[in-house]
């Protein structure tokens, strides 16, 4: 990728596009931290994410939410254990966050999986355990890689309800997808990645659902 | 919402597994060390006590060989000699031994020989010092001489330098295969810690991406590595606590031989050895995990 200039405003909403190995993974990386260019400056919270120390790097992370494309659950902790993990990271007391989390796994549909293992969910469970565990603890910003990809139609929309909610509450957010259909229906503007160059575009006329 | 969770209930499971396929292997090896760890305290203890025992006893006492001179006949030099040390500061007591004592100790090299008491043989005196304040070898002869005795004194100082030479080598050598086995146990938590990090290079990465700091996660490591060496040193400690007793039973009241002089007291040194065990493993792993993770980043 080269000669990428784009600024995410607090509280914007945006979907990244584009075809497969464009770039899309890489580039959320870069903002997550995972990532550093070769080239060029990633400035995060108003930090240039190549300079950050080793004491802010887990400090603008907790300030992240993200729903990775392969979704890193960890296999030997239960549901409610794995969308917990941010807020124990966080230094919360259990009493302060396990009814809040409670209720979010019933809202993205696990309710009844809170004690399961991640080996014994459905692809699309699995799915909606991650995007849990990148909200739970309201992020100023949310990355998401793929977040409907494995969901059914409706699981998607509602997913994508859940963003658009968070967004509404002051969460950025970014979504890099193929669901060109959910692009549709959004109405949010769209960075589209395509040859090593993105392209701004404007957003579709939402579809009411 | 499931019917067997129960979220008032829930308790944050920990971030790395109980249990782990590698953990008995671990706990075995460590457990091994600290059991070996565990003899050689007890066994340098009851060397230095030996030691000591042997010192005191010789620090204790001087013999002195009394010659006698022109018609004096040996029994009278050995009396008068006895008589010369009493009176030196230092000495609680001074005893002409029994001749038999001096001929016992000659025999070996005289053989059998039917007459001793026709032969000119040295008598011996036995002086008992203050075991405060030990008169020396030179003012026992002094003493002597002063009374015109013609003895040689042998206040054991040979024996004592060699037997404290050996204690001092015990010590060290104890010292040594100590911090052997320190490092050895270090050594095998710093692999299990490498070993546990790339196993659990998952729970790393989002712990990392969840914005855990380094040290967050090597507590994880560390915990659990001094926990599994608590474990095995109280394993180790036991195992060595049991064969101290036997040892100690076997050999009645003296300890296992007058040599080696176990006492229970001695079964104490196995006490602290869980948690030194843990201390060495929180300490590898907390370094190892560190650097790693650092490298992970």
């Amino acid at each position: 990728m080269s000669g990428l200039d784009f600024g995410l405003a607090p509280g914007s909403f945006h979907f990244v596009t584009g075809p497969s190995g464009a770039g899309k993974s890489t580039l959320l990386k870069l903002v997550y931290l995972a990532a550093t260019p070769t080239r060029g400056q990633v400035r995060l919270f108003g930090h240039d994410t190549a300079r950050v120390t080793a004491q802010t790097r887990p400090r603008l992370r907790r300030r992240i939410g993200v729903v990775f494309q392969d979704l890193l659950l960890l296999e030997h902790l239960s549901t409610f254990d794995n969308a917990a993990v941010p807020l124990r990271i966080g230094g919360h007391r259990p009493t302060e966050y396990r009814a809040d989390v409670a209720e979010l796994l019933s809202w993205v549909g696990l309710g009844e999986r809170m004690d399961a293992m991640p080996a014994t969910l459905a692809g699309g469970e699995k799915q909606r355990l991650a995007i849990a565990r990148a909200v739970v603890n309201r992020p100023e910003l949310l990355l998401a890689d793929e977040p409907t990809g494995n969901v059914d139609h409706d699981m998607a929309l509602r997913i994508f309800r859940l963003f658009v909610e968070l967004n509404r509450l002051g969460t950025t957010v970014l979504i890099a997808t193929h669901d060109q259909d959910l692009v549709a229906r959004s109405g949010k503007p769209i960075l589209h990645l395509e040859g090593g160059r993105l392209e701004h575009r404007a957003p579709h006329r939402p579809v009411a659902s | 919402m499931s019917d067997h969770f129960d979220v008032t209930r829930w308790r944050p499971a920990p971030f790395l597994p109980e249990r782990e396929s590698r953990d008995g292997a671990l706990i075995f090896v460590v457990a091994v060390l600290c059991f070996l760890a565990c003899l050689t305290a007890m066994g340098v203890i009851a060397a230095n006590r030996a030691a000591a025992g042997w010192t005191g006893q010789l620090t204790g006492e001087a013999t002195v060989i009394v010659r006698p001179r022109g018609g004096e006949t040996p029994d009278a030099a050995a009396a008068r000699a006895a008589e010369a040390l009493a009176g030196v500061a230092g000495v609680s007591e001074a005893r002409a031994l029994e001749p038999e004592k001096a001929y016992d100790l000659i025999r070996p090299w005289l053989g059998d020989v039917s007459d001793l008491a026709d032969l000119p043989v040295p008598r011996l005196v036995a002086v008992t010092l203050d075991p405060k304040h030990p008169a020396n070898a030179k003012a026992l002869s002094l003493a002597l001489k002063t009374q015109d005795i013609d003895a040689t004194v042998d206040d054991h100082s040979i024996w004592i330098k060699d037997i404290r030479r050996a204690g001092d080598v015990v010590r060290w050598l104890g010292a040594g295969v100590f911090a052997l086995i320190a490092g050895a146990a270090g050594a095998v938590i710093a692999f299990a810690t490498r070993a546990g990090l790339a196993a659990r290079r998952d729970v790393v990465e989002v712990l990392h991406l969840a914005g855990a700091e380094d040290g967050y996660i090597a507590r994880l490591f560390q915990v659990r590595f001094a926990r599994l060496a608590g474990l095995a040193g109280l394993i180790g400690a036991a195992g060595s606590g049991v064969v101290g007793a036997i040892l100690r039973l076997m050999g009645g009241g003296e300890g296992l031989t007058p040599a080696l002089p176990l006492a229970w007291t001695d079964l104490i040194a196995v006490v602290p050895c869980p948690l030194l065990a843990a201390i060495v493993a929180a300490i590898a792993a907390q370094v190892t995990a560190i650097r790693l993770i650092r490298d992970m980043r």
